[in-house]
């Protein structure tokens, strides 16, 4: 998969993991693909999850233990 | 815009929510708010406004604060009694918040002065507490073609209606001040200050929204609180023909003080 841009959110806590996925996404444009690379545990649950809710295309979600990444499509 | 990390902790609460997110907030610490009157109403408001990041904060207030004053105005402590309001407000806005610039006005707003005043901000908000004052931001705000909240507190109650151009104006409602000797002010008749808090945070809201483009304004209709029995009623308006300010036959065609106005309408008639 190749996106758009890639942001490394590792070390930031919720919910503001999730504020700088979601300000990343806004200025991306309608249709491209954006990574990001979160910690373990409640981000790579709980990101996807809002990211949802705010009507994006959660595309992929790696969860190997180590390496948490989600691909999100802007819509 | 690039916010620090500072900033998208600082305002994450702000940017989670769909209607604001990065670009609404943006549109907050771009915003010019002027506040008349840094006593009840203006207090929550203003310290609602810094803390949301409205990026330009103005606070016209032409007196110094008093021990009466603490009872409801927020904004100022026991320590600031004898201290210019402007300064008092300025403190605390940039204390809570170093994102956001004061503009101090320390005047009484007239006919001579309010529409330089108002000419640069985005959004007026009365925060005054005598009929005359508020007369005359609606009228200046209706020449200068600006948004306004319309707030006045009593005792338990409270009123408030926000004015854009095009949508009922005060004078559709109220064509002109009560006497001098029918209604009581503040200080003659009390208010509870958790009035001024709920009716000033409104306003902050109505600031706040007009500012993001998002959710619906307080226009055409207005708010009534009553804190005593805890109701609140919202009623329906409309422009009024005969208003004498933005009526199909103003009779107000310029900027005058209300006591000069009064004499005009009353020769008129």
């Amino acid at each position: 998969m190749n996106p758009d841009k890639t942001i490394d959110l590792r070390g930031v806590s919720c919910p503001v993991n999730f504020v700088k996925t979601k300000l990343a996404l806004e200025y991306l444009e309608e249709g491209q693909v954006l990574e990001v690379i979160l910690d373990p545990g409640e981000p790579i649950i709980n990101v996807p999850r809002s990211i949802r809710e705010e009507g994006h295309l959660v595309l992929n979600i790696i969860n190997n233990g180590d390496l948490c990444k989600l691909f999100i499509k802007k819509t | 815009m690039d916010f620090s990390d500072l900033q998208i902790e600082r305002y994450s609460r702000n940017m989670i929510l769909k209607e604001v997110g990065g670009k609404g907030q943006e549109r907050l610490l771009n915003g010019r708010v002027l506040i008349i009157g840094a006593g009840g109403l203006g207090s929550p408001c203003a310290l609602y406004l810094a803390a949301a990041g409205v990026g330009t904060i103005g606070i016209v207030d032409s007196d110094k604060v008093d021990l009466s004053n603490l009872q409801r105005q927020i904004i100022h402590f026991t320590k600031d009694i004898g201290k210019k309001k402007v300064i008092s407000a300025k403190e605390k806005i940039e204390a809570l918040n170093p994102d956001i610039r004061v503009n101090v006005h320390p005047l009484r707003m007239t006919s001579e002065n309010i529409r330089e005043t108002i000419k640069d901000y985005h959004f007026v908000v009365d925060g005054t507490d005598n009929f005359a004052s508020k007369f005359l931001i609606n009228d200046a705000c209706y020449f200068e073609k600006k948004p306004f909240s319309h707030g006045g507190i009593l005792r338990f109650y409270g009123q408030t209606i926000t004015y854009v151009p095009g949508t009922t104006c005060l004078r559709c409602l109220f064509p002109a001040p009560p006497p001098l000797d029918q209604v009581p002010t503040c200080s003659q008749a009390g208010v509870l200050g958790v009035v001024a808090g709920i009716l000033g945070t409104i306003q902050a809201a109505e600031a706040i929204k007009y500012l993001l483009g998002a959710g619906s304004l307080l226009v055409d209709r207005i708010q009534y609180i009553d804190i005593f029995d805890m109701n609140f009623q919202l009623i329906k308006v409309k422009r009024n023909d005969d208003c004498p300010l933005c009526g199909k036959h103003p009779k107000i065609t310029e900027l005058k003080d209300e006591v000069e106005i009064l004499c005009d309408l009353r020769g008129g008639n």
